[in-house]
């Protein structure tokens, strides 16, 4: 019996694996994630059949509450929502992890300064700060918290030094030094570590967000990783090590689309409109068109670029400008649509919101694909998008130097659609819009959009 | 789970995630959304270790961590599988 369970457990680890690789091309994506939560159910059946339960009560009674709040979030979110549920999500991921490791500490008195109280100190540091990191991250998103960095004088100082703390009580209650109840002293070190949680979050901006959304969903695989170890169980480690590994890749990606280390993310307090001069920005002279004149623009032309932003996730104008796209094409217009890596507030985001408007993914570009194009582009639309068209990247004095941008300056006519000229996240200016190539298209997305619609139908 | 030795389980985990690089680094940014709450649903795989513990937990307080640890893992689980699938379900070719 014991070797089944154990050969259940390699098996759900290998479909995981499988799974993931499945998530290479679109069309297997959707099999392979099946095929994960196969594995799950597998690792689940193993894990019943090797642990003795006498009472199924409580057990029963966890996961039919949590799958029905799972189940019906999952269901409901809209899509212009994913951030916020995966940060959520990730929170309750985290969490879980961390009261396993506690759970554990207190079925293990004395545990001492082995293997064992290392792995549950690690284990509940870990998803402890995951869990209220991923809380604030999503607070922010939401909006419940501002999404401008929160920064106090020798913040960082302040953080390291509570880093040091929870080391020390860590190594207190283990009785490495220094004498007292490792209850009493393990509870406070819980505290800390969802203290840090909270600080480490904070100080992060907004548009900083898919870097974070990242790092704590790498945090959350660490932190189940290191619970497989709390309780020595093998897929638990693998399949918290694939996430780990999957959440660091997308920080890694994340940080490259705004050529800024993790550190300088992490710390920096980078963006809102702290200490930016902004008298000059939105004084200068622009050339505005009505839906009437853009849809003119864009329906006589070969080939047009669409290059979506937050605000089209804000707005939630996907349909509308799917839509646009189709009645172009119509028309015989080539229609594309760039991404830029950290357009949006996840990994991914825009390409989630046009796939839900049910636009083509191949008709998807990412900013590699599509950086040379531009110059044979007949018309760019940029719907809600600021900082990742900004020609001022290519600045060496700007914040923003040396951060990848697509080119859209590039093509023989830029159209922005945006509410006003208020800056980015980066708090700056953006040349792109006095350009004479450029037409300043104001209003809210969903009603400009909208009208769009009708005026490119009405084109003769 | 019989004789756990903590080297085992460092070779499985770094031997893990090096192959999770492998496969994750190939995952095209179409798709980085639904990479990134799958795994976030494989993440949850921390219910395997919470109903170890709700198991054998003994008095208010432990059972009462177990459950809550069970909830908040199967939120996880069950939500995150469930939203990528209806996300994945959007992503058709035309």
């Amino acid at each position: 019996m014991d070797t089944i369970i154990q050969l259940t457990y390699l098996l759900s680890a290998i479909l995981f694996v499988v799974g993931l690789k499945r998530l290479q091309s679109p069309a297997t994506a959707r099999k392979g994630n099946s095929l994960a939560a196969l594995a799950m159910l597998l690792a689940v059946i193993a894990t019943v059949l090797d642990t003795q339960i006498l009472d199924w009560t409580w057990i029963l009674v966890g996961v039919v509450l949590g799958g029905v709040i799972g189940g019906t979030a999952a269901r409901l979110v809209e899509m212009t929502a994913m951030p916020e549920l995966v940060g959520i999500f990730n929170a309750f991921g985290g969490g879980a992890s961390a009261l396993v490791a506690i759970a554990e500490f207190l079925a293990t008195p004395g545990v001492g300064a082995s293997t064992t109280g290392v792995t549950i100190l690690l284990g509940t540091l870990i998803g402890s700060v995951t869990f209220t990191g991923s809380f604030i991250a999503f607070a922010k998103l939401q909006g419940l918290i501002t999404g401008n960095p929160i920064t106090f004088p020798l913040q960082n100082i302040f953080n390291a030094l509570l880093f040091l703390a929870a080391i020390s009580l860590g190594a207190m209650t283990l009785g490495v030094f220094g004498s007292g109840d490792p209850q009493t002293l393990f509870y406070v070190f819980c505290g800390l570590a969802l203290i840090l949680g909270v600080l480490l979050v904070i100080p992060i901006g907004g548009a900083d967000m898919p870097v974070v959304v990242s790092l704590l969903n790498s945090y959350s695989g660490l932190a189940a990783s290191a619970a497989g170890f709390v309780i020595g169980n093998t897929v638990l480690i693998i399949s918290g090590a694939l996430v780990g590994a999957s959440g660091l890749i997308l920080t890694q990606l994340m940080c490259k689309g705004m050529n800024r280390s993790l550190a300088n993310v992490a710390f920096g307090g980078f963006g809102g409109t702290a200490g930016v001069d902004r008298s000059e920005i939105g004084q200068r002279p622009v050339q505005s068109a009505d839906a009437e004149g853009v849809a003119a623009e864009l329906g006589y032309v070969n080939s047009v670029v669409v290059v979506p932003g937050y605000g089209l996730a804000v707005a939630q104008s996907q349909h509308e400008l799917r839509k646009v796209g189709d009645l172009l094409e119509e028309r015989g217009v080539d229609v594309k649509y760039a991404i830029h890596p950290v357009a949006g507030r996840m990994p991914g985001h825009m390409n989630v919101l046009l796939a839900e408007a049910d636009v083509s993914y191949d008709k998807l570009y990412d900013l590699d694909e599509i950086n040379d194009d531009f110059g044979n582009t007949d018309v760019v639309l940029v719907v809600g998008a600021n900082d990742v068209v900004n020609p001022a990247a290519r600045d060496p004095q700007s914040v923003i130097t040396g951060m990848p941008i697509l080119d859209v300056d590039r093509a023989r006519r830029v159209i922005v659609m945006k509410r006003s000229l208020s800056p980015g996240f980066a708090g700056i200016d953006n040349d792109l819009f006095y350009m004479d190539k450029t037409l300043m298209f104001f209003g809210d997305a969903k009603e400009s959009m909208a009208e769009l619609v009708r005026e490119v139908r009405e084109l003769a | 789970m019989g004789e756990f030795d903590l080297m085992t389980g460092l070779y499985v985990f770094v031997l893990a995630a090096l192959a999770g690089r492998e496969v994750i680094t190939k995952v095209p940014p179409t798709l980085h959304t639904p990479l990134m709450s799958g795994a976030n649903a494989i993440s949850g795989i921390a219910i395997v270790g919470a109903i170890v513990v709700a198991a054998k937990a003994e008095g208010a307080l432990q059972v009462t961590l177990g459950v809550i640890a069970i909830a908040m893992a199967t939120i996880n689980v069950i939500g995150g599988f469930m939203v990528t699938d209806r996300m994945l379900a959007m992503f058709k070719k035309r």
